[in-house]
């Protein structure tokens, strides 16, 4: 089986697959150039994708090394998923400080896009989590990468779309939870600007916050939706992890139900946040990862595969895109019904290409259906560039050179002195044109 | 062995020992690993502390030699203690056609898959039997039950294993020692990098708990998944003159 993305397009065959098992120097002997790091392929365009190239599959390297609890420390190999780790420390009263919105993506991946969670405004990136790393390169050198030493390196690889070599192992920081269960509101939004006053007030609130928007709303509801917002419970309470889901989708359907599905759910949430059935205490795992529930249900998307867009704009002229891109997209009629918004802290990220920068975020998947859906990319990209906004190439399929350019134009000199000459990715060609 | 035992591995690093050897771990076991990379021994040591068990040591040896293999058992004895659960994980697969160009080769694997771990079952069977309990775990194959014309040396060695296990159990029943056979299929482990995946293959991790519940219960054989019991009972019916027109 050709590995996919999780949008499952584009489709590009790589010209070698390499299961890894051992987190060793031999693991880049002899492969041919281009090379590339293949996680649980979470990311959705063409980012973990590297067509006529090698691509080295990193699962097997799933071996924990060491956990401190005196220090709140996990030291482990770049395969393991967030979610092994998860089911390692919460038994034991300890959480990972920032996790992306599944929990089935690995280490290096998660270090590799940088990722973020929905308290990015109090904790900061993955990366910020990332105490050292060590990089294997296509010499055969093991590097030791951290804050304090090879800086240039480890800022180039928190975040660098694994480019400047293979991750083998990290030490992560871990931190306390009293319980499984999460102090929970929804604040019913009616418009887009009591997301940013219901975001504002709540983060200063609370560690965790996250609102979904009704992309079908527009005019005077524009931005209408629910702000999610939280706090790890004190305890005591349980402390039990389980990261199976218990429904899977088999195969691909041949159409999408998603949009009909949502749309109920949706409205019945909407209002029971109005009647102020709101606060409720919620399992961490239904909090963090409401995806997770069922399996691979990137397959209801069906063949056609789908698009994700995520882009973020920079604080002042937030609001004034945010209501451009959502008018674009109702207009549009083509997104999926929910958006997810969410604004980042002003915390500096750790990686030269890091994604995450004060302002807002926004993401919401396309199903694919060709030009139609290649234009509207086009459109809501322009708008990204009028405000001076990023794109994050993690979802990325359309973005053009030009504006990869622009959104890391202080960082990439630094960042290409880095990259390992051996490795690359379909992306990494596609945005900068090489 | 649902209490917390001791466990030798011997193959420590394939990729079905560590699936068997994290439950152990879990468990709380004690273990000793033994295997000829110790950088690879060390990784999976730390990762079965991580995943707690009491105490995991390493020890390097290469298991294809003949000779030396009783003061192998007798330092393993030494360091762990009497295990309750000794298995016997390490494995050489070669196709016939590298077997054909290679006389040496096809050696080694007769010599690494049959005599090497059939002497080593024997002697660690006997030091159990000392004690009067404990379970010798061996992984030999579906393989065995029927000779391929693809690797006809490995199906040999594995069968020819089969059968000495099977004698050997045989032999150890009324001294209080069991002996396990696992069949395992197809398994996605480094051994079969080179094939590409189908329906039939299980994991490292299927196998795994396959093997601790078969040990906990006191089985004698099992076939991992467990489809291949029927399978293999109809392939052992197939004529002879039948079977040596197929090309499997
Ligand atoms: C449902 C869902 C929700 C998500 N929510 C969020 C979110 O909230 N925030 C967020 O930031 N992201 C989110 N994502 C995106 C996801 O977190 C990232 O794409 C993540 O990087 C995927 O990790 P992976 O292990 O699947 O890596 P892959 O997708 O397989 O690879 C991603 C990148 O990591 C590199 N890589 C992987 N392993 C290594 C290694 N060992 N060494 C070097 N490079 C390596 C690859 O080369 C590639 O460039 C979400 C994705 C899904 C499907
Ligand atoms: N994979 C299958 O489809 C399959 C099916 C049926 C049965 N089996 C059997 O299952 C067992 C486990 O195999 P696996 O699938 O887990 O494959 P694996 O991960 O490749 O394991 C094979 C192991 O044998 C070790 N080994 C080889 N020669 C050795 C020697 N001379 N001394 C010490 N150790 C040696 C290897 O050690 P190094 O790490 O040092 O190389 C490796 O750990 C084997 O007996 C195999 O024959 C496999």
């Amino acid at each position: 089986m050709t590995p996919e993305s999780w949008g499952r397009i584009p489709r590009l065959r790589p010209a070698a697959v390499v299961p890894l098992h051992w987190a060793e120097p031999a693991a880049l002997a002899g492969r041919a150039a281009p090379i590339l790091a293949h996680g649980l392929g979470r990311s959705y365009g063409d980012a973990c994708l590297n067509e006529g190239g090698t691509l080295l599959l990193t699962r097997g390297l799933d071996r924990f090394l060491a956990l401190d609890e005196a220090a709140g420390t996990l030291t482990c190999e770049a395969g393991v998923s967030l979610a092994e780790i998860l089911t390692l420390v919460v038994p034991r009263g300890w959480f990972l400080p920032v996790v992306p919105g599944t929990q089935h993506v690995t280490v290096g991946g998660a270090i590799a896009n940088d990722v973020h969670g929905k308290n990015h405004h109090r904790a900061g990136t993955f990366g910020g989590q990332v105490r050292w790393l060590e990089l294997l390169r296509s010499t055969g050198e093991v590097l030791r990468c951290s804050p304090d030493g090879n800086r240039e390196l480890f800022a180039a690889t928190v975040g660098g779309l694994g480019l400047t070599g293979l991750v083998l192992r990290a030490g992560l920081s871990l931190r306390r939870i009293a319980t499984t269960r999460v102090a929970a509101e929804s604040l019913p939004l009616r418009d887009l600007s009591e997301f940013f006053a219901g975001s504002a007030e709540s983060d200063q609130r609370f560690e965790y916050t996250v609102a979904w928007i009704d992309c079908l709303a527009s005019g005077a509801r524009l931005g209408r939706g629910i702000l999610h917002r939280g706090n790890h419970a004190a305890g005591p309470g349980p402390l039990a992890w389980r990261s199976g889901s218990r429904l899977s989708v088999p195969f691909e359907l041949p159409f999408s139900p998603l949009g009909r599905l949502t749309l109920g759910a949706f409205n019945a949430l909407y209002h029971a946040a109005h009647r102020g059935a709101g606060a409720r205490a919620v399992e961490a795992r239904g909090f963090f990862f409401p995806l997770d529930g069922v399996a691979r249900w990137n397959r209801i998307y069906g063949r056609a595969g789908f698009f994700q867009f995520q882009c973020q704009v920079p604080p002042p002229a937030a609001p004034e895109a945010l209501r451009a891109l959502l008018a674009t997209i109702a207009r549009s009629g083509q997104g999926s019904f929910l958006a997810v918004l969410k604004n980042f802290g002003a915390a500096p990220s750790p990686g030269l290409l890091s994604f995450p920068r004060e302002g807002t975020t926004l993401a919401l998947d396309f199903p694919d259906r060709g030009e139609r859906t290649a234009r509207l990319f086009r459109e809501l990209h322009a708008v990204v560039a009028d405000h001076r906004g990023r794109i994050y190439s993690a979802k990325d399929a359309h973005m053009s050179p030009a504006q990869f350019a622009a959104q890391h134009r202080e960082a990439l000199p630094a960042f290409r002195a880095q990259v390992d000459p051996a490795f690359s990715s379909s992306l990494w060609r596609r945005v900068t044109g090489g | 062995m649902a209490e917390p035992g001791r466990v030798l591995v011997l193959g420590a690093t394939s990729a079905m020992a560590q699936a068997c050897a994290r439950l152990w771990a879990g468990r709380g076991a004690s273990l000793l690993l033994v295997g000829r990379n110790p950088d690879r021994l060390e990784a999976v040591a730390a990762d079965l502390r991580v995943r707690g068990a009491a105490r995991v040591e390493t020890l390097a040896a290469d298991l294809a030699p003949l000779e030396g293999q009783g003061a192998l058992l007798d330092q393993a004895w030494a360091r762990l203690g009497a295990p309750d659960v000794v298995l016997l994980a390490q494995g050489l697969l070669a196709d016939s056609d590298a077997c054909e160009a290679s006389a040496e080769l096809t050696a080694r694997v007769l010599q690494l898959d049959f005599t090497a771990t059939a002497l080593l079952a024997q002697e660690a069977a006997l030091r159990l039997a000392r004690r009067g309990a404990g379970t010798v775990v061996a992984i030999s194959s579906v393989a065995g039950d029927r000779g391929r014309q693809s690797n006809y040396a490995y199906g040999a060695a594995k069968g020819g294993l089969s059968l000495f296990l099977e004698g050997l159990r045989n032999r150890m029943f009324r001294q209080g020692v069991r002996i396990l056979t696992v069949k395992p299929g197809f398994v996605d482990s480094p051994m079969t990098a080179h094939l590409r995946r189908n329906a039939l293959f299980a994991s490292p991790e299927t196998v795994g708990r396959a093997v601790v519940r078969a040990v906990d219960r006191g089985r004698d054989r099992i076939y991992v998944p467990g489809f291949w019991l029927p399978v293999m009972l109809v392939v052992r019916h197939v004529p002879g003159w039948i079977w040596k027109r197929l090309r499997l």
